[in-house]
């Protein structure tokens, strides 16, 4: 089998699954008891947390525990919103964000506030000028992807973050959940980012885990009141076991980043060079500028979903844009907002890798590739 | 970049006369203190200046832990070069490479102790500061008066130092050179920044931390060990006695109204600690005090429990606001040491309405209720006493445990 839906979702490593068991097992207090067990649990819940803390170079109190990326996009957009309406109820956006936080903002929007969509060029890019053009007085929140998750692009983080410097109330969201892992923390963590969501079950961590950075003394409202748990910003009991994995995954991930960075791109060069010189193929995703691990592009005048069962039938499992939307039907928004017309974009697919794949995984590819091209030709010469 | 030495340039000691001999020996052995890991670090501190000799330790670490000496104004990092002008203009270009970023001015200010070197001064300032204006002809422009860079050239017998950037140091005074006084640590908010504030004017502190199992956890005990673990880092080690209290807060429970409850604790906990420094040579008690925060911490209460002392009782953080005392928490990374829920020998017994002007001839007559001497002497006779150094760990014992599972 060859896995190339990395973005979707990724395997737990045996070494994180067993410290997910291990503290279900042995470490199953409740952080938030008095007793020895609790102690023992809260302990372990805020070494993670220090632990990943270091590793990205900023403080305990700024990383914060969710439940992956959907719950950490919600809760900075929505709890900026709270917390900061009265300062004013405009937001600014991109296009082609994932959908937990255009319907985020489409919610929101509902409620009063105002959002604006800011348009891309035709690598999926948002330019900071038009950020800059789009501030407006009553403006509370930028936000703005780090990796875009249909094709990869990486946004202008460091750029929009310049020009933000200019209005220091304004929060900066960077959704991160494509970025981790891919050489680009100095763009997530660069000094005007407020907020940055993260998902665990992207880094071979367990689904249901994740977090944000949160900059200290940045406003955030809780969206789930409870029991005061994560600085009295999320309440619920805190997910130890889930949380000791990912803090586990987080090292692993890093400790061969580098690595992996190089190989990713080389598969990702290996494929590219091969499918680029198909007549019918339309690659989306760049080397420059680009995450080292998506690669978008479509066999025009093919179904994507066609396109993506044809590859499984050779064990190869890749997905149409997003695994979000691809069984919706609808063409990517992305690639809508980067103006490629409905019929090559509904011929898109995504191969997406991880730190497992090899160049002969992409040799094998490249192999499939020409077979159900040549099958494709009766339909799409 | 590659650093030779540190300079550390002296703070308020500098002003000190006759005292200033007795500061500098102090402020040299807190900063040897501070860089022990570092065992080829070499430090000589001189009349007007402090020199740490790096023998090839990186200097970020080195710098980060300097930061953290009090008594030190600001210091500089430099590079000591042969003792001919080509090297020092090729030296110079490299440090100002790392500094200069578009337009900036500068000046060269330079110093000969080796009078015998060739070239004078005023030679040395034309010279490098034409050299560097022809390497950076787009960028750099000279301003005598008022320079983005001042760069100081020091011709000393062993070589020609160089340093440009200037660090900000902690300010203050050296720990000890005020004396040694007691502290009251109860692991709130307030006490270790007090701590804080007293350790920077120069005091030399042991902390004084009231025990009552088993109304009070060993993790409350735990908590007020780790902060003062945090302080640490600003003096060395610490000593941290723990005074067992249980019996006295039973017996006053037993013996006072309700409405002294608090005052006459907090009177035998002040006598404990004016005792203590009594025995340790402490000159003074402090206490992390904040003018009318809570009831005991009025001025009719502080009247009432100063009473039994002639020792000064001094209070760091008395005329702060809470919000501004947090801030600093936050600072010295004890905040949210300080917010960890267990209860400490402040909070158990604490009456449901405490006197908030309690009346000195009334305090005295219900302490007098209780056997005061005997009291103290078993408290006094059950302290123990450990040493803590910075990073010590006691709240996370499983440290280790934990990191195998991360």
């Amino acid at each position: 089998m060859i896995y190339f839906d990395n973005s979707a979702t990724t395997q737990v490593r045996p070494e994180v699954l067993s410290t997910y068991q291990q503290v279900s097992e042995k470490i199953w207090g409740n952080p938030s008891s008095l007793h020895k067990l609790g102690e023992t649990a809260w302990n372990l819940l805020e070494q993670s947390r220090a632990q990943i803390a270091t590793t990205f170079g900023v403080q305990p109190g700024e990383i914060l525990f969710t439940s992956g990326g959907s719950e950490g996009d919600n809760w900075v957009i929505k709890g900026t919103a709270l917390a900061k309406q009265r300062f004013g109820k405009h937001i600014i956006t991109s296009s082609v964000e994932h959908a937990a936080v255009r319907n985020a903002m489409q919610s929101l929007e509902k409620q009063g506030f105002e959002v604006t969509y800011l348009p891309v060029d035709k690598d999926g890019r948002v330019n900071p000028q038009d950020v800059k053009d789009a501030l407006q007085k009553d403006t509370i929140l930028v936000s703005i992807m780090a990796v875009n998750n249909e094709v990869g692009t990486v946004q202008p983080i460091k750029e929009i973050g310049e020009i933000l410097k200019d209005y220091p109330t304004v929060h900066f969201m960077v959704d991160a959940v494509q970025a981790i892992g891919k050489g680009l923390d100095d763009l997530v963590f660069s000094e005007r980012v407020d907020f940055a969501v993260f998902s665990g079950h992207k880094f071979h961590a367990p689904r249901g885990t994740g977090f944000i950075y949160k900059q200290a003394g940045r406003k955030l409202a809780p969206l789930i009141d409870g029991g005061g748990q994560e600085r009295g910003l999320r309440g619920g009991t805190e997910n130890t076991p889930g949380i000791a994995a990912m803090a586990r995954a987080i090292r692993l991930m890093k400790e061969a980043e580098e690595k992996d960075v190089t190989s990713e791109l080389a598969v990702k060069k290996a494929i590219t060079d091969h499918i680029v010189q198909f007549n019918h193929v339309k690659v989306f995703s760049g080397t420059d500028g680009f995450a080292p691990h998506i690669l978008t592009f479509a066999i025009v005048g093919v179904r994507g979903e066609t396109i993506v069962h044809a590859f499984e039938e050779r064990d190869i499992y890749i997905s149409t844009t997003s695994a979000c939307s691809s069984k919706k039907h609808t063409e990517a928004s992305t690639l809508a907002a980067m103006k490629v017309p409905d019929e090559v974009a509904t011929s898109a697919v995504r191969v997406s890798l991880g730190d497992q794949n090899t160049l002969e995984d992409a040799i094998k590819f490249n192999q499939a590739f020409d077979q159900l091209y040549a099958g494709f030709k009766k339909i799409i010469d | 970049m590659k650093y030779d030495e540190i300079m550390v340039r002296y703070g308020e000691l500098s002003t000190k006369g006759r005292n200033k001999k007795s500061f500098i020996d102090r402020l040299g052995s807190n900063v040897r203190k501070a860089l022990h890991q570092y065992d080829k670090v070499k430090i000589h501190p001189n009349q007007d200046r402090l020199h740490v000799e790096l023998n090839g330790t990186d200097a970020e670490p080195v710098m980060k832990r300097l930061k953290q000496v009090f008594g030190i104004q600001n210091f500089s990092p430099s590079l000591r070069v042969e003792k001919d002008f080509d090297e020092v203009v090729k030296a110079a270009i490299a440090m100002f490479k790392e500094q200069v970023q578009g337009p900036m001015t500068f000046k060269v200010e330079t110093k000969r102790a080796d009078h015998k070197f060739a070239m004078g001064t005023f030679e040395m300032n034309k010279q490098l500061g034409g050299a560097l204006l022809r390497a950076f002809p787009d960028d750099l422009s000279v301003d005598v008066h008022n320079p983005d860079i001042t760069l100081r050239v020091e011709i000393r017998l062993n070589g020609i130092y160089l340093t440009s950037a200037k660090i900000l140091g902690a300010g203050g005074l050296p720990v000890g050179t005020a004396g040694k006084g007691m502290m009251m640590l109860s692991g709130g908010i307030d006490s270790p920044v007090a701590a804080y504030l007293a350790l920077k004017r120069g005091v030399s502190l042991e902390m004084v931390h009231f025990y009552s199992p088993p109304y009070t956890s060993e993790q409350a005990l735990a908590k007020a060990k780790e902060l003062t673990s945090k302080l640490a880092k600003y003096s060395g080690s610490i000593k941290f006695i723990q005074v067992p209290f249980t019996e006295i807060q039973e017996t006053v429970k037993e013996k006072v109204p309700e409405g002294y409850l608090m005052t006459v604790q907090r009177r035998l906990m002040l006598r404990l600690a004016c005792a203590l420094a009594q025995k340790r040579a402490g000159l003074a008690v402090f206490n992390g005090e904040s003018l009318g925060q809570v009831a005991s911490q009025t001025m009719e209460s502080m009247l009432a429990i100063e009473d039994v002392t002639t020792m000064p009782v001094l209070r760091p953080v008395l005329t702060y606001d809470k919000n501004e005392i947090i801030k600093i928490a936050e600072e010295i990374d004890t905040y949210d040491l300080s917010i960890l829920p267990y209860e400490d020998c402040c909070t158990v017994f604490t009456p449901p309405s405490p006197k908030t002007k309690p009346n000195l001839k009334r305090a005295r007559s219900y302490e007098a209720r209780l056997d005061v001497e005997g009291l103290m002497q078993r408290a006094l006779d059950g302290i123990q006493i450990d040493e803590i150094h910075a990073g010590d760990e006691f709240l996370n014992q499983n440290q280790d445990v934990f990191a195998e599972l991360l």
